[in-house]
């Protein structure tokens, strides 16, 4: 018998049964199960209610197990902010792709960021549409190739990549904007104490907390779930780099600089 | 003593909202309307009952606002004018979808695209025939005074909650824009008790997850919900309202909604004086249709017109109604204009009388 504290890893209580619809290697269900862990061991399953996004995460409530409200693709801050006037002391999240909150969504985003709604927003960015067969993203770097620039992302056609998060930093509105990535242990644990900083913000009122993830997209990529994520290191952390970017209301980056700077192009 | 009070009918709806104890607002301005955001701003409401208002960014941002506020089981509406209205369609199909209560108000002008401020019922297979995507409806209700305005909202909310289904009060912006007296219900508390079976409240551990969704990847699922809406469209028949005037011994019958029924209660009268037996069919709910009604009078008279601010919508399912018993024509201005008794009686007289 293993001794109880020689367990180093066990089946998160609040996540589903149901079998994770995402491709190994995925970053979506790392992120799902860290933000089970905080809301349990925090113990606010009673109060936490959630919001999937249209994207590879909409059946995000089948696996997290918290009353959820999905949304139409783009609106899941309108949908959190109707619910969270309503139910001021719940804890309402977000989670989103870069589609969803970056592109179709960027209203929202950048409105219900601007109001300060006490909420948390999950942002998943792959760098690319997951759900629809790796169509190009706001964020997919330049030269990278996608379904739908199969000769790769020309900024002088479609614009360069887009850093909402950077974007959305430099308003009042909101009080935590981070960036991380889940594909490596060390990782994970940042990730998980971002999450867990993010709904004690919440918990205090202070505004809303953002924070960003950096996930591969293997099979929208069309890697190897291994390739995919050296291939994540190399060429997505130069324009996305990890790292706080705005803490306790203050930005701690020169998040204008990071704005302006132009994308290494990909190939 | 009853509260009367002098109003506009968009000011009529707001305070009507406050009163019903409605739970949150969100809307965004656009003409003619705007006073319905302008009035719920001016009265405080957090301070009155609690109320939540809040202007949102856009009118898809609104109605999402009110996909996520109705999933709490609360009194929650918004209100526009046709392009809001239009912009709102993905979240109305996604709030029935998700068979969520809610209000929405459309206080129609005319169109198709920007067209313009003035009063129009063109919006009529908008509200009626669902809209959106998909397969549904709403319920409709179809003011024709300022009173009704104010006394609509808290129907509108009954209703909703009766069928778990959007409610939407179609009015123009004649109606929305000109002062009446109206008489004011009493303060009803906001919503403090509600079915908490299916709403989002956090996870209690007395019951499974609860999830709003209008998903169903299944379509033996999808296929098993649309039959289960159609179900329910279906028995909101039983809540049918119409108004009658003159109709039991009509000869040939009009048929009009809202301010265009203000008008022919009017041509009514004047061809009464003048001998001849014209009566008026008021649907005061445009889904569900007075379709039985209106078969039954098709029984009765000789001719059938019906009257609207548009080029021709209701008209169609009047025809449905009376199904070729008798002929059925239409009459009525579009675009914005409106038209007169006058106008109305000529038409009478050509398709009715002359003809
Ligand atoms: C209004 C609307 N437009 C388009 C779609 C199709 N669609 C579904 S998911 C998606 C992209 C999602 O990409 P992203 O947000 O990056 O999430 P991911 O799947 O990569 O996790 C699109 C375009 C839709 N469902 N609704």
């Amino acid at each position: 018998m293993i001794k109880e504290e020689n367990l180093v890893y066990r089946r998160t209580p609040l996540m589903t049964d149901a079998t994770l619809s995402y491709c190994p290697g995925c970053g979506h269900g790392t992120v799902h199960r860290l933000i089970m862990e905080v809301v349990e061991e925090m113990g606010i399953q009673q109060d936490t209610i959630g919001i999937s996004p249209v994207g590879c995460a909409v059946l995000a409530y089948d696996f997290m197990d918290v009353d959820f409200s999905e949304a139409a693709h783009g609106r899941a801050p309108a949908v959190a902010t109707g619910i969270k006037r309503l139910w001021p002391d719940k804890f309402v999240f977000t989670y989103q792709g870069d589609g969803d909150l970056a592109a179709i969504g960027t209203a929202e985003t950048i409105h219900a960021c601007n109001r300060g709604e006490n909420i948390c927003i999950f942002f998943i960015n792959n760098g690319i549409y997951g759900m629809t067969g790796g169509q190009m993203a706001p964020t997919t770097l330049e030269g990278m190739k996608s379904s739908t620039t199969p000769y790769g992302r020309d900024a002088m056609k479609m614009g360069p990549p887009f850093k909402i998060t950077e974007l959305i930093a430099q308003l009042p509105g909101t009080h935590y904007v981070t960036r991380h990535a889940v594909h490596k242990a060390g990782l994970v644990r940042k990730a998980k104490k971002a999450i867990r900083k993010a709904f004690e913000i919440q918990q205090e009122k202070k505004g809303l907390a953002f924070i960003e993830f950096l996930s591969n997209c293997n099979s929208g990529w069309k890697m190897t779930p291994n390739d995919s994520n050296q291939w994540l290191e190399e060429h997505m952390y130069p324009f996305y780099p990890l790292g706080d970017i705005k803490v306790d209301g203050k930005l701690v980056k020169d998040v204008c600089k990071d704005l302006m700077q132009k994308s290494p192009v990909t190939t | 003593m009853k509260e009367l009070a002098l109003m506009k009918g968009n000011e009529a709806i707001a305070e009507a909202a406050i009163l019903a104890g409605t739970d949150a607002y969100f809307g965004y301005p656009i003409t003619p309307q705007s006073e319905v955001l302008e009035y719920l701003a001016l009265q405080k409401p957090e301070e009155r009952t609690g109320m939540v208002v809040l202007q949102a960014e856009s009118e898809l941002a609104a109605i999402n606002m009110v996909y996520g506020a109705a999933g709490t089981g609360k009194r929650v509406m918004t209100s526009s004018s046709s392009p809001g209205i239009s912009l709102m369609q993905e979240g109305i199909s996604y709030i029935a979808g998700a068979e969520l209560p809610c209000l929405i108000v459309n206080v129609v002008r005319g169109g198709p695209g920007l067209g313009t401020i003035q009063p129009s019922q063109a919006d009529y297979f908008q509200a009626t025939k669902g809209g959106g995507h998909g397969d549904y409806h709403l319920i409709v209700l179809a003011p024709a005074s300022v009173q009704e305005m104010a006394d609509f909202v808290d129907l509108a909310y009954e209703l909703a909650f009766k069928y778990r289904n959007p409610a939407m009060i179609l009015s123009d912006g004649l109606i929305g824009q000109m002062m009446e007296k109206v008489e004011l219900p009493p303060q009803k508390p906001r919503t403090s008790e509600f079915d908490q079976s299916w709403v989002i409240t956090g996870k209690r551990p007395d019951r499974e997850r609860n999830i709003i969704t209008s998903l169903n990847l299944d379509p033996e699922l999808q296929y098993e919900h649309n039959l289960k809406l159609k179900e329910k469209y279906n028995r909101m028949s039983e809540d049918v309202m119409f108004e009658s005037l003159h109709c039991d011994d009509a000869e040939f019958l009009l048929v009009a909604y809202g301010s265009s029924a203000r008008i022919c209660q009017k041509v009514v009268a004047v061809a009464r004086g003048r001998g001849q037996r014209l009566g008026l069919l008021r649907p005061q709910t445009l889904f569900p249709f007075p379709t039985d009604e209106l078969a039954r009078l098709a029984g009765k008279v000789k001719g059938i017109m019906a009257v609207e601010l548009s080029t021709g919508q209701m008209v169609e399912d009047v025809k449905l109604a009376v199904n070729g018993r008798v002929p059925v024509y239409h009459y009525g201005m579009p675009g914005g204009k409106v038209h007169s008794p006058d106008d109305v009686l000529e038409a009478v007289e050509e398709n009715f009388i002359g003809g």
